[in-house]
């Protein structure tokens, strides 16, 4: 009887290139199973963030529990783990496929297999899991079945026979997906009697119950009233609710093994939990964690300040509520003189920081700026101390150092051979070293390369993507600290500095960043009524300059009774954007501008 | 509602202004944005709706003490045409005894003739679109006139005893020279205007001439020229005499001042009337459809012709008495400012810029600030 209960779970994951049809494939499934009415179906149910609807990528994953009845006349419980889809959640990721069985690697029919493909292939595959291929989009006119099979035998290294053929966005073909999953993907296999181990994917925060933490349990079953132990803080919990993701979470009387579904147990905030630990009994604790825990650190920092300086403690308000939801983002008091007060925060990459940016602006309604984001660095000073410094405002007196050091990363980059040059050298623009080349299929490289992690942060993801068409996938780990030339380089308005746009760059990259910083400083600060003198300087030395203009003449030369509404609506724009410049001595400096000097000239 | 504004509150009960929108014109001008069509043959039709779209409103303003007819090309209008919109103005609405009543015209429908006609309605205020007295810049602005054209109608208004007139003038065309444009501008004062309305050329969407730019095909002077002709023109016709008293117009006395167009910069009451006509009536505004086709549509079906209305906030009509008093000599009542530092620095630091000036209890605009008109609203609120 139990034997049989674990035979009715498949727990699987689906994964694919970026709009090959991830979302649209959940949606159909949920769809498929009637759990929604046609009248509370929206596209793309999983992705519930703007944000994530916006740029078409999936940021929290999300977890639902679809009943399906098979054509052998059982009910299967097939448990979607949705996966987060970029670079800077990658561990995140592999805690999610940790959690399954089998995933469905989505293949676009007429784009066929890209970079994310065999990136999401090989995580995968670390984790031995069964992969069904899905052909998705047949329906499309430019559909090339031929094509896409030949590459996911030859790029892939997968039987093509075993590929299903479907279009989500039709609704052809869904049938044979749910087959496939229970035929080919084996149910969860674990000791029901042993000592509980769960596995947390992911913490999500629920203004009434706490967090909600989302689990696989791996041996042994939980339930109501059980005291929980996290083992990597020993932090204990008394659970109080059990239960399965339908579109909703729906209690159960215990979660047993194969299952996944989440627990609530007066955890007060995402960040008491961490996401890839164990979950065991207080009382009967499991021997060891599940293997693969690691602790997701910052990389990237950067300080969040309000545009006035009265929304203060409303950004703090904010920050805090949103911690509760994000575990990975870290923050403290931190100060300007040309800002003001505010936060220090660290990321886990550039994405994450966007992401928060862009949340906190549209769920939090908070206007910000953010500085420019910075790695960690170490100094060894002359009094043989040590001090690490995230912030440029720290940045000790250069006579008193005595070796600087700055985090460096083994950059593992996977394209299709013909990329290779372009690919190289952007790396070597970045002060990339030692590369190293691998085959993992033919026509594909993997190049291996140390890299000083200050070099990816700004837009290298971007650039690569660009480089490549899109092609090339990108996976780091910070290695190491190595010894490197540091200088502070700082960027005056009028002859003020504005202690928010200071950076430390290796020496060899000052002048470079100096005129790229002042080119862009001039493009977003807009004319004011006299003349704005923009400078780049290292310690007293000017290295690069750039002046924005006076304007001394708006004049509209009519206004009359029909002119008069439109040029007020005019002007409550320009009010609008003025809310979010910031004062350095006399002049307006937009939010943007701070944000700016980070872009490439390419774009 | 907006009536106790202090925006609105910060003049003398003034009687109401209206206006009466003619969308015919011979011909397009290239770089008009106003609404107008080239064919006559609606205009009876649009008569009889400007007759029950007046009706529609009698009772509604007070009183009017100002008239003005614009569009379009309102000279264009016959004898019959004139009379009937007069008698159907006067059946509906109520004016003082003397208004003031303006008539936009185009030099080539200047008759004698006409004028007659216009002595006899009550017309007593000609403002004549000149644009230029050089042929080159005529035919550039699409212009259907000639300069001779222009000096005889000047000449023909005088000589039927208007003493009112109003010369409206063009700079900053592409290519212009400061001598080229002030050639023009003594010109028009060989006739001693009354009034002139000086406007620098603006391109605005959706005319020929947006086109051209948009093609990168019009090049037009620089900030700095703009700037120049602007201070030039204003010093030149201050030594002559003239009051500037609005960013693009002079007047030879207090007593000449365009008294309807001041409305608009006052936020007094007005009313418009005809396809695309503006109205304003205690801190709420409304917009007429700028087709004549729609226009004549929705009065058909007994509806007002209106696209669009607004009521103001407090904080929109602020922007806009800020924005006007700016535009305008008479300023910005210095109580508005009061009890708001930020506000009350500003005006401190326009003093202290040269941009503003203080008098008889108003922030006046100086000749510089005129130039920055856009952008000083911006800077005084938060």
């Amino acid at each position: 009887m139990k034997f049989r209960r674990m035979q009715r779970i498949r727990n699987f994951s689906i994964i694919a290139h970026i709009d090959h049809g991830k979302s649209t494939l959940a949606d159909r499934m949920i769809q498929h199973v009637h759990m929604v009415t046609e009248r509370e179906f929206r596209d793309q149910m999983l992705d519930t963030m703007d944000i994530e609807r916006e740029r078409g990528i999936t940021i929290k994953s999300q977890t639902i529990s679809l009943r399906f009845p098979a054509r052998d006349g059982k009910e299967y419980d097939l448990n979607l783990i949705d996966t987060p889809g970029h670079v800077d959640f990658s561990y995140e990721v592999s805690r999610a496929l940790a959690s399954c069985e089998g995933v469905l690697l989505l293949v676009d029919a007429s784009q066929g297999v890209q970079a994310q493909t065999l990136a999401n292939l090989y995580a995968a595959m670390e984790q031995d899991l069964v992969i069904i291929p899905v052909i998705n989009k047949i329906d499309l006119p430019s559909a090339d079945l031929d094509m896409v099979r030949e590459q996911i035998e030859t790029e892939l290294g997968l039987d093509s026979d075993d590929a299903i053929l479907c279009s989500a966005k039709e609704g052809i073909g869904i049938g044979d997906v749910f087959e496939a999953i229970i035929s080919k993907i084996p149910p969860p296999n674990g000791n029901e009697k042993g000592e509980l181990a769960a596995l947390i994917f992911d913490a999500n925060y629920d203004p009434y119950r706490g967090t909600i933490v989302s689990c696989r349990v791996f041996d042994g079953a939980v339930k109501p009233g059980d005291v929980i132990r996290f083992m990597h803080n020993q932090a204990t919990y008394k659970v109080e609710e059990v239960g399965v993701f339908r579109l909703r979470r729906e209690p159960r009387k215990q979660l047993a093994t194969g299952e996944v579904g989440y627990i609530i147990s007066g955890v007060k905030t995402v960040s008491d939990t961490r996401v890839g630990d164990t979950i065991t009994l207080d009382n009967r604790p499991a021997a060891t964690p599940l293997p693969g825990f690691k602790e997701a650190k910052p990389v990237v920092f950067s300080s969040i300040y309000p545009i006035t300086s009265e929304d203060y403690l409303s950004l703090a308000e904010a920050l805090a509520k949103f911690k509760l939801n994000d575990a990975s983002l870290e923050f403290q008091k931190d100060s300007s003189a040309a800002l003001g007060q505010g936060f220090r925060c660290g990321f886990l990459g550039l994405l994450h920081l966007e992401i928060v940016q862009m949340r906190l602006e549209r769920e939090y309604d908070q206007s910000i700026i953010m500085t420019v984001p910075s790695v960690q660095y170490r100094f060894n000073l002359e009094d043989d101390s040590e001090v690490v410094v995230d912030n440029p405002q720290y940045y000790p007196d250069q006579q008193k150092i005595k070796t600087a050091l700055e985090p460096f990363i083994r950059a593992s980059i996977i394209i299709p051979e013909r990329y290779m040059g372009a690919v190289m050298k952007l790396c070597m623009e970045r002060r990339a070293s030692n590369p190293r080349m691998s085959y993992p299929t033919p026509g594909r490289i993997e190049v291996t390369l140390d890299m000083p992690l200050a070099e990816v942060i700004y837009d290298f993801y971007d650039r690569l993507k660009t480089v490549t068409q899109g092609y090339g996938s990108f996976d780091y780990e910070v290695t190491e600290y190595r010894v490197s030339d540091l200088v502070k380089l700082d960027f005056l308005v009028n002859g003020e500095k504005v202690d928010a746009l200071s950076m430390i760059v290796h020496k060899e990259r000052a002048r470079e960043w100096g005129v790229h910083v002042c080119d862009r400083l001039r493009d977003e600060i807009p004319r004011h009524q006299f003349k704005v003198a923009i400078q780049g300087a290292i310690g007293g030395k000017v290295i690069s300059r750039s002046t924005v203009s006076a304007f001394r003449k708006d004049v509209t030369a009519k206004c009359y009774g029909g002119d008069i509404s439109r040029k007020r609506k005019l002007l409550e724009k320009q009010k609008k954007g003025k809310l979010r410049m910031k004062m350095v001595g006399s002049v307006e400096i937009p939010q943007s501008a701070f944000v700016s000097v980070l872009r490439t000239n390419e774009e | 509602m907006g009536s106790k504004s202090p925006c609105l509150t910060g003049y003398l009960p003034e009687s109401s202004g209206l206006y009466l929108h003619v969308p015919f014109c011979r011909s397009k001008c290239p770089y008009c944005d106003f609404y107008s069509v080239t064919s006559m043959k609606e205009a009876r039709e649009w008569v009889h709706c400007l007759k029950r779209e007046a009706e529609c409103y009698r009772g509604f303003f007070q009183t009017f003490d100002t008239l003005y007819l614009g569009g379009g090309t309102p000279s264009l209008l016959n004898r019959a045409q004139l009379s009937e919109i007069f008698s159907l103005l006067h059946a509906s609405f109520t004016f003082v005894p003397s208004p003031e009543i303006s008539l936009e015209a185009n030099p080539d429908d200047i008759t004698q003739e006409k004028l007659a006609v216009c002595r006899e309605l009550g017309i007593n205020r000609i403002s004549l679109g000149v644009q230029s007295f050089r042929e080159g810049e005529l035919r550039f602005l699409g212009r259907r006139h000639t300069a001779a054209g222009a000096e005889r109608a000047l000449e023909k208004i005088r000589g039927a005893g208007f003493d009112n007139v109003s010369v409206d003038l063009m700079y900053g065309l592409p290519g212009q020279s400061m001598s080229q444009w002030l050639f023009s501008l003594k010109r028009a004062l060989d006739f001693q205007p009354e009034h002139l309305s000086c406007y620098e050329l603006t391109v605005e969407e959706g005319t020929a001439m947006g086109r051209l730019k948009a093609q990168n095909r019009l090049k037009l002077p620089d900030e700095e020229t703009g700037r120049r002709f602007f201070l030039t023109t204003s010093r030149f016709l201050e030594k002559r005499g003239y009051i500037h008293y609005e960013i693009s117009n002079f007047a030879r006395s207090e007593a000449l001042i365009s008294r309807h167009n001041s409305k608009y910069w006052k936020h007094v009451d007005y009313l418009g009337i005809g396809p695309g006509a503006h109205s304003f009536f205690q801190g709420k505004r409304w917009w007429n459809v700028r087709s004549l086709q729609h226009y004549r549509a929705l009065m058909s079906q007994g509806k007002l012709p209106l696209e669009g209305e607004e009521c103001l906030t407090e904080d929109q009509l602020l922007l806009e008495t800020l924005y006007f008093g700016f535009r305008t000599k008479r300023g910005i009542n210095l109580r508005l400012l009061e009890g708001d530092p930020h506000m009350e620095s500003c005006a401190a630091e326009l003093e202290e810029s040269g941009l503003a000036l203080r008098r008889d209890g108003r922030l006046i605009p100086t000749r510089r600030g005129f130039l920055l008109a856009d952008s000083l609203p911006l800077r005084m609120v938060r």
